[in-house]
């Protein structure tokens, strides 16, 4: 029998630095620390249902950013102001786009963050969201124009 | 990028295993008086014990036999690698172990469950160990099932040898075979 993915001990292995380091960029030391657990606890519950190997990376990188997303919305009072971010130079683009892609819904964040962020191209970052590598480019740009919008009325 | 903490990196793993969501997990007993043991379990039992492991090699293979979710993991491994040392200390004689032979051959299943009535300190012949699985004369087949036995030391192939005495094969090494007698002191 082929395997359709590798054994799971080399995926995590290949992924798990990466993914706890933007985890820390995001939510800080601790919380990443908890989420770096529930982010491959969820991958290992997934994992045997995936029919390929490819994009990996894009699909782990989604399942901690959404984990991200999920709980800072938990988190924010509603109604709450984004706070302005404070844009510091030489910071990496993806510790950038972080906390302006906040107010984003989930699919167009996801785009944005991976493509800008972590230049992922559109036909990963569109087997990462599972859906095609146009979805992909559309909900990118559909993020960038919200944000050019965003900054517009601030 | 900084590497994962150790610390993180085993309570993931250990997290892993009390989830129940691992096809097969793994880990390398680095010291033991036979050298680096792989060994493999799954949520049925022990399924892979292999001297001198190319653990990429090994990955494969769980993952081609049991599925995709393999990994190492020290606390799965736990009561094998307790009852290995306690072996090898001379302090246990008999395995309190679940196999997971699922994915031998009939009739290897049914030579490896003959195999398994062989006692501490005793050994038997290929021949009489074809006799006991219903034909004297497989001897030969019997050979090649000791060859690939998935569970060598917790199935004691080890305790099979020629008519004539001779110790004959052994899949992990002759040195190995004759340590494992000698511990159990079935030869001096």
């Amino acid at each position: 029998m082929a395997l359709a993915v590798p054994p799971f001990e080399r995926f995590y292995e290949a992924h798990k630095d990466e993914v706890l380091s933007f985890l820390r960029k995001r939510v800080g030391r601790e919380r990443a620390d908890d989420l770096f657990q529930e982010t491959f606890l969820r991958a290992l519950r997934a994992y045997d249902r995936l029919e390929h190997g490819e994009h990996l990376r894009a699909w782990v990188l989604t399942i901690a950013s959404r984990l991200v997303i999920d709980g800072a919305r938990r988190e924010r009072p509603q109604g709450e102001l984004l706070e302005e971010p404070a844009v510091v130079d030489r910071r990496p683009a993806y510790e950038e786009l972080a906390p302006l892609t906040d107010g984003l819904p989930p699919k167009e964040r996801a785009a944005v963050v991976l493509r800008y962020g972590y230049d992922l191209g559109y036909d990963e970052i569109g087997a990462a969201l599972g859906s095609t590598e146009q979805a992909a480019r559309q909900a990118a740009s559909a993020g960038v124009r919200r944000l050019r919008k965003e900054k517009r009325q601030r | 990028m900084s590497p994962v903490p150790a610390t993180l990196d085993e309570r993931f793993r250990e997290a892993a295993a009390s989830a129940d969501l691992l096809d097969a997990a793994f880990d390398v007993l680095d010291e033991t008086p036979v050298g680096p043991l792989l060994v493999g379990v799954t949520d049925r039992g022990v399924c892979r014990i292999a001297f001198d492991p190319d653990p990429e090699q090994e990955l494969e293979r769980l993952a081609r036999l049991y599925g995709p979710r393999v990994l190492r993991s020290s606390k799965a491994v736990d009561r094998l690698r307790r009852e290995l040392a306690e072996y090898f200390e001379r302090r246990r004689r008999s395995f309190d172990l679940e196999l997971d032979l699922r994915a031998a051959p009939e009739y290897q299943r049914r030579v490896l469950a003959e195999l398994a009535r062989v006692e501490y300190g005793q050994t038997t012949t290929y021949g009489e160990l074809a006799a006991r699985t219903g034909n004297p004369r497989a001897a030969r087949a019997v050979g090649a099932v000791m060859n690939r036995n998935p569970v060598p030391i917790v199935l004691p192939c080890h305790r099979v040898v020629g008519a004539n005495g001779s110790l004959v094969g052994y899949g992990g090494g002759l040195d190995r075979k004759e340590l494992l007698l000698r511990l159990e002191g079935a030869i001096l």
